[in-house]
């Protein structure tokens, strides 16, 4: 007891003396939160559009008034011909054209089908298909809007809709990115300090040569790792602290569920993303070693975790790549405490991810770290 | 009582050999030299002997303990202080002290008394809130020392102490390593200054990790098959040149200042009767340059 004691107090005094990697360790998350929840937004909206109106009749501009409307489309640029129109997407200037046939209102007016041709630069895919699901709709509430007009101006009273679809987003109504993105940016916040100082702890000695003088004390392998996780726990909970409080004041986060089985998961996955970093910490040489080997979970961490691309469109192999990760429980866990408001009996299967991940990740670590030099 | 005992210990880096089929034997209360130039596998032993590097072939003991088997017993006997300073730079004179203390399972009061004592022992009373990053060489060696003593170890393993150190700071440490001594600590040293090997009570002598000669100081000289005797010369090249073409027998020779020393068989002295030579008592230097010689010799690479 008295060694672990010795432990974290030095490690308390060197953190406290190293002021400029606490300041870092604490703004940093609140630098990031801001940065992404603000910038990453995957409900692609004002796309920059071309127009090559060659009808402009009554009916076409009521046409481009539904693309306006919809807040998807930003006609920026009118084209008098169809190479113009090639080249304003070429250039980047516009993601969308939107090209009507001089015939269109004549068209109409005389039922037969108008052919509007809709350009989507698919060379972004996310801003694409958001594109192309909203012109499809556009198209068919307009079309069905004409057909019912000209029913009632038959005579026929307003038809009945044969299917009628309600959709209710449950748990963010109103679809807000920020809401799916916070819980996310506070669990890969996590995930980056965490592994990263910790797989720097042990190299960090070996490198500056105290490790030498650690190893020939009595000093057993287990307090070592102990003496490494326990102090970095209280900065896990600081910097979930400020993230959390950053999510609720600025992004409007709304806290449905338990705030304490939060913070007592969240204790759980900052000792699952410590353990990695200390198993990292002991099986290489070097800090370059260390950092290398972090920046190869981080990747993984962010895109196979479901932070960023929902993990059921993953083909099976990268699926269960993202199940050897601790973020994607957290991420799990965050999402059903922060929006949904689920309690713990919703989450055993995550807490036990986590706990196996644990204590696989110490029990190697333990077993890998030799008190020798070589 | 044997405090270290080790039978061929031997420890290879791949294809180089840096420890040889070592035989030690040290006496519990003495103190060690272990001498040799650098890369001669000296630390490579002290390393094996504390539990740092595992060894490649042979066994030892510490204090009874096998350096195999029960290397986490050997170190709450043993005090270590490396080559390279190897103590925390952010932390201050006290708080390495304190966080040793820890390490080394010292009850509070005891730990309190023991800092105290070591604070003044290595004199750094005035220097205690000092960041070790601050201190310079001697200092820094003293607070290493005064870490691998804390916890009163039965032997204490110094490898190259005195290295980089001001003369006041060495004197001050060999201090320290008397009294330890005499309290009965076993303490075996490495070094490069021959006058500190003097001290010490039995010395051995590594050479590309053989151990070429291992007694008392005393013994080392008298050992010497001959006498050496000292010749005065304005020009000791020219001197050295003279004898070559003379063909005197030496079993060595060299330059030492303004003179010639030359180590030659009693029963040749008369050879040297026309020069006013001195005869002088061999220093270790030229014992250890003597048997560094002899292996070449013998054992040519």
């Amino acid at each position: 007891m008295r060694r672990l004691r010795a432990l974290l107090l030095k490690e308390f005094i060197q953190m406290k003396r190293d002021r400029l990697t606490f300041a870092m360790m604490v703004g940093l998350p609140i630098i990031q939160l801001l940065v992404f929840g603000f910038a990453i937004n995957t409900d692609v909206k004002h796309l920059s559009t071309v127009v090559f109106d060659q009808s402009l009749q009554q009916e076409s501009r009521d046409l481009l008034g539904a693309f306006t409307a919809s807040e998807y489309f930003d006609i920026k640029y009118t084209a008098r011909s169809y190479q113009e129109v090639a080249d304003i997407i070429e250039q980047g200037k516009a993601k969308v054209g939107i090209i009507i046939p001089p015939d269109f209102s004549d068209s109409i007016k005389h039922s037969r089908s108008a052919a509007v041709q809709v350009i989507v630069d698919a060379s972004d895919s996310m801003a694409a298909s958001s594109a192309i699901s909203t012109a499809q709709l556009i198209g068919q509430l307009k079309s069905e809007e004409i057909l019912v007009k000209k029913l009632q101006a038959a005579g026929a009273q307003k038809p009945a809709r044969p299917y009628d679809i309600r959709i209710r987003p449950w748990y963010n109504p109103d679809l807000v990115s920020a809401f799916y993105m916070v819980p996310g940016i506070l669990g890969i916040i996590l995930t980056m300090t965490m592994v990263m100082i910790t797989s720097m702890a042990i190299v960090r000695e070996r490198e500056r040569g105290t490790l030498e003088q650690l190893i020939v004390t009595p000093l057993k392998s287990y307090e070592l790792m102990l003496g490494k996780i326990i102090p970095y726990i209280f900065v896990g909970y600081i910097q979930a602290t400020l993230a959390l409080a950053v999510g609720i004041v600025v992004f409007d986060l709304p806290m449905q569920g338990s705030l304490a089985l939060l913070y007592g998961l969240t204790t759980l996955f900052i000792v699952a993303s410590l353990a990695l970093g200390i198993l990292i910490s002991t099986v290489t040489r070097t800090q370059m070693q260390a950092m290398q080997l972090s920046f190869f979970i981080f990747l993984p961490s962010i895109l196979l975790s479901g932070f960023m691309f929902p993990r059921e469109a993953m083909p099976d192999f990268f699926r269960m790549i993202g199940y050897l990760l601790p973020l994607t429980y957290y991420l799990e866990i965050m999402r059903g405490i922060v929006l949904k408001g689920v309690g713990v009996s919703f989450l055993w299967t995550q807490i036990l991810a986590l706990c196996v991940f644990i204590t696989v990740m110490l029990t190697v670590s333990i077993l890998k770290f030799q008190k020798r030099l070589v | 009582m044997l405090a270290v005992e080790t039978s061929d210990l031997t420890r290879k880096f791949g294809e180089f050999t840096a420890v040889n089929k070592l035989n030690l034997a040290i006496r519990r209360g003495s103190i060690y030299g272990f001498l040799g130039p650098n890369g001669s596998g000296k630390s490579t032993t002290i390393r094996m002997l504390c539990g740092l590097l595992k060894p490649t072939a042979g066994t030892g003991t510490v204090m009874g303990l096998d350096i195999g088997q029960d290397s986490e017993q050997i170190k709450s006997q043993i005090g270590y202080m490396s080559q390279k300073f190897s103590l925390y730079d952010d932390l201050t004179v006290s708080e390495n002290l304190a966080f040793y203390a820890g390490m080394y399972d010292l009850p509070a009061d005891a730990a309190r008394r023991k800092i105290q004592e070591m604070l003044e022992l290595a004199h750094l009373a005035d220097s205690k809130n000092e960041l070790a990053a601050n201190l310079s060489g001697g200092y820094k060696q003293r607070l290493a020392l005064g870490c691998a003593i804390l916890h009163k170890p039965p032997i204490l393993f110094l490898d190259e102490p005195t290295g980089g150190v001001d003369p006041k700071s060495r004197r001050m440490f060999w201090d320290i390593i008397y009294a330890l001594a005499d309290a009965g600590s076993t303490v075996m040293v490495t070094t490069h200054f021959m006058d500190e090997a003097e001290h010490c009570d039995a010395i051995g002598f590594i050479y590309e990790g053989n151990l070429i000669a291992d007694d008392s100081p005393h013994k080392l000289k008298m050992s010497l098959p001959g006498i050496f005797i000292t010749i005065p010369a304005d020009n000791p090249m020219e001197l050295m040149q003279q004898l070559a073409e003379e063909r005197l027998p030496a079993l060595d020779i060299y330059p030492h200042g303004a003179s010639v020393r030359i180590l030659t068989e009693e029963k040749t002295l008369g050879y040297y009767r026309r020069f006013a030579y001195q005869i002088t008592s061999p220093s270790l230097e030229d014992v250890f340059v003597y048997y560094v010689k002899n292996r070449r010799q013998e054992a040519p690479r």
